[in-house]
């Protein structure tokens, strides 16, 4: 066997593990060059020169940061009621025993079972049956998000809920912590993770929304359907800086998180 | 500042089954007082019933004149070390230990804290986690935590069950030094009869939801009341007899066709069928009619089966004339020489040594239960 040959059969994973990485990341930095690209012409996919343009002026084409502050806006509104709901969701179906319960799971995961295009659309029937066709827009979106991102919540607050020892918050209350100190001392720090998980799921899940989105939207016009609209005329590359922008956000969250993580298990060795 | 804790006619009802039957028990302020059982026989319902995280189905439960169920287990004066320990992992150990103080707002709480860490020998873990403590650490931080609220009861619910067997040792006296040391009351559940034996002044035998017997490790070991508790508290010999009369003090038995006597003091009933009682250590071998047996009891005739040498001890089986075979300790002191098995042997006791129990009860009950 050639070196060359031994030095790829004793990394095989290895680089198995780069190569799968590449899939993942390939499309990001697609969207990250093209964010610095100035094109030639409108509908131009193609790098055609340098520029830090696009990042000084954002805002350029026409309702883009419009698009973009509805889809925040939905997204943050959303995920502050998908969470509360669903994580009050969570704690009754965890601790208490009641009839249908095992119903009320089924019905919880159906939701995340079904295609998209058929809750949008029978979403969309039923604003339109209840008198709502002529006022479709940021009311009804909002409504159609909360109603997807619950089961995600319901079901991640669910799993860190149901790992967590019910002999911790007895012992609260042999402790003298009534019912309210038990649930803002013990039961709520400890579940906390599990409902953070759940919001920044629910807030990507909204932001990120188009099949549901489109069909309930009416005039109102979100960042993805922005994206799908521009794509048939030209492609403003500030799209693609929105995009990133959006990308390294989330990574500053996830590196800050895992900072955090590090510097406590430090202190405490 | 302690009082009694006092149950009368708890009774608690699960769904399709009970749990704890028409308990009644008195625990004397101050004293380490054991609720000892195998699993499922209501010790620890009847624990979390004085904690108040089960309310009873009927009964009351009083400390001192105070009427204590139906009370929230934060009005309680009563703390728990839980199985387990039930630490809370998001705080660290001064917190932990803090938790009860906090709660009911003590102020000037910070050197209270650190004294009792320093009581449990962790005075300088406060800024970690429980989950970087060992077993026995945390184990004492739970101990740390209910005690520094100063409770009149203490409640322990298996709390060694999940330490080696060395550390447990060493727990069961540091236990029974801090009782000692701080007066509190500590009703302690175990299933492991050594451990309730070794500290525990007084100790309640539970067996399916009712107390078997009620006494001091020595008057439960020397008398059991019935076969239960002589089988679950270490080990016994029964052998099926009947009472055939009375000799002054004594009674007079019939064992398969042999006479033996057994202090009047000593029977739970006087006619009929029993059950005679005798521990393995109190059984005495003698080769075949070596010895006459001054004033004491005697089986001949008896064969041994089978010996396993243990150090400090041997133990043997001899199997009876009728079959039934008996366990026998002797001690290795070297005064007396060892049999093999197929030696024919005596067996003698004194029969001050041994007991009678009504023979209307499984002489096996509580056998099967011992780890």
């Amino acid at each position: 066997m050639t070196r060359f040959g031994r030095f790829i059969a004793r990394n095989f994973v290895l680089v198995l593990g780069f190569v799968v990485l590449l899939y993942l990341f390939a499309p990001i930095v697609v969207v990250m060059l093209m964010s610095f690209n100035a094109p030639k012409s409108r509908l131009s996919y193609t790098f055609d020169g340098f520029t830090v343009d696009n990042w000084l002026h954002p805002c350029r084409p026409f309702g883009l940061c419009d698009a973009v502050s509805t889809s925040l806006r939905i997204g943050l509104l959303a995920t502050v009621v998908a969470t509360a709901l669903g994580t009050l969701m969570a704690f009754a179906m965890v601790r208490h025993r009641f009839r249908g319960r095992s119903a009320t799971n089924l019905f919880i995961f159906l939701p995340m079972a079904s295609p998209e295009i058929v809750l949008g659309s029978s979403l969309l029937a039923l604003f339109v049956s209840s008198g709502f066709g002529g006022r479709l827009g940021f009311w009804t979106i909002l409504i159609a998000h909360v109603m997807f991102c619950l089961s995600f919540v319901v079901v991640t607050v669910k799993a860190r809920l149901a790992g967590m020892d019910s002999r911790l918050e007895q012992a609260a209350m042999d402790l003298y912590a009534n019912e309210w100190q038990t649930f803002w001392r013990v039961t709520f720090p400890l579940v906390f993770p599990g409902i953070l998980a759940a919001a920044l799921l629910s807030f990507s899940l909204s932001f990120d929304d188009f099949i549901i989105t489109n069909l309930n939207a009416g005039t109102t016009v979100t960042f993805p359907m922005y994206v799908w609209g521009s794509a048939q005329r030209d492609i403003p590359p500030q799209i693609n800086v929105i995009g990133t922008a959006m990308f390294l956000l989330a990574l500053i969250f996830v590196l800050a998180g895992e900072l955090g993580r590090r510097r406590r298990e430090r202190t405490r060795s | 500042m302690t009082s009694d804790l006092v149950l009368t006619g708890i009774s608690k009802q699960f769904a399709g089954h009970r749990a704890v039957d028409n308990l009644d028990l008195t625990v004397p302020a101050g004293t380490f007082f054991a609720l000892l059982g195998p699993s499922g026989c209501g010790k620890t319902t009847t624990l979390r019933m004085i904690a108040g995280l089960e309310e009873p189905t009927t009964g009351s439960i009083r400390l001192g004149d105070d009427e204590i169920s139906g009370l929230r287990p934060y009005k309680r004066p009563v703390n728990t070390v839980f199985q387990n320990y039930a630490l809370f992992p998001h705080l660290d150990i001064f917190e932990n230990v803090a938790f009860g103080l906090k709660r009911r707002k003590v102020k000037d709480y910070q050197p209270k804290v650190e004294e009792m860490l320093g009581l449990v020998e962790l005075k300088d873990y406060g800024k970690r986690r429980p989950a970087q403590l060992s077993g026995g650490q945390q184990q004492r931080v739970a101990l740390a935590r209910a005690l520094i609220n100063r409770p009149q009861v203490l409640l322990l619910d298996e709390p060694l069950g999940a330490l080696d067997l060395k550390l447990r040792r060493q727990m069961q006296l540091e236990l029974k030094r801090i009782q000692t040391e701080v007066g509190i009351t500590f009703v302690h559940v175990t299933h492991d009869q050594e451990e309730a034996m070794t500290m525990a002044d007084t100790i309640a035998v539970m067996n399916r939801g009712l107390i078997e017997q009620l006494g001091s490790p020595a008057e439960l070991y020397d008398l059991p009341a019935t076969t239960f508790v002589a089988n679950f508290l270490g080990q016994s010999n029964l052998i099926r007899a009947k009472i055939i009369g009375q000799s002054g003090e004594d009674l007079v038995v019939d064992v398969h066709g042999r006479k033996v006597i057994v202090p009047l003091a000593r029977c739970r009933v006087t006619e009929g069928e029993v059950w005679l009682g005798i521990r393995p250590e109190k059984v005495f071998l003698a080769p075949a009619d070596s010895e006459d047996g001054d004033g004491s009891n005697q089986l001949r005739g008896a064969v041994v089966t089978d010996v396993s040498y243990v150090g400090v001890s041997t133990q043997y089986l001899a199997r009876l004339p009728w079959g039934q075979e008996l366990t026998v300790f002797e001690q290795n002191t070297g005064a007396r020489e060892a049999f093999s098995a197929g030696d024919a042997v005596d067996l003698h006791w004194r029969p001050a040594h041994s007991f009678l129990l009504d023979a209307a009860q499984d002489a096996l009950a509580g056998v099967e239960d011992v780890d």
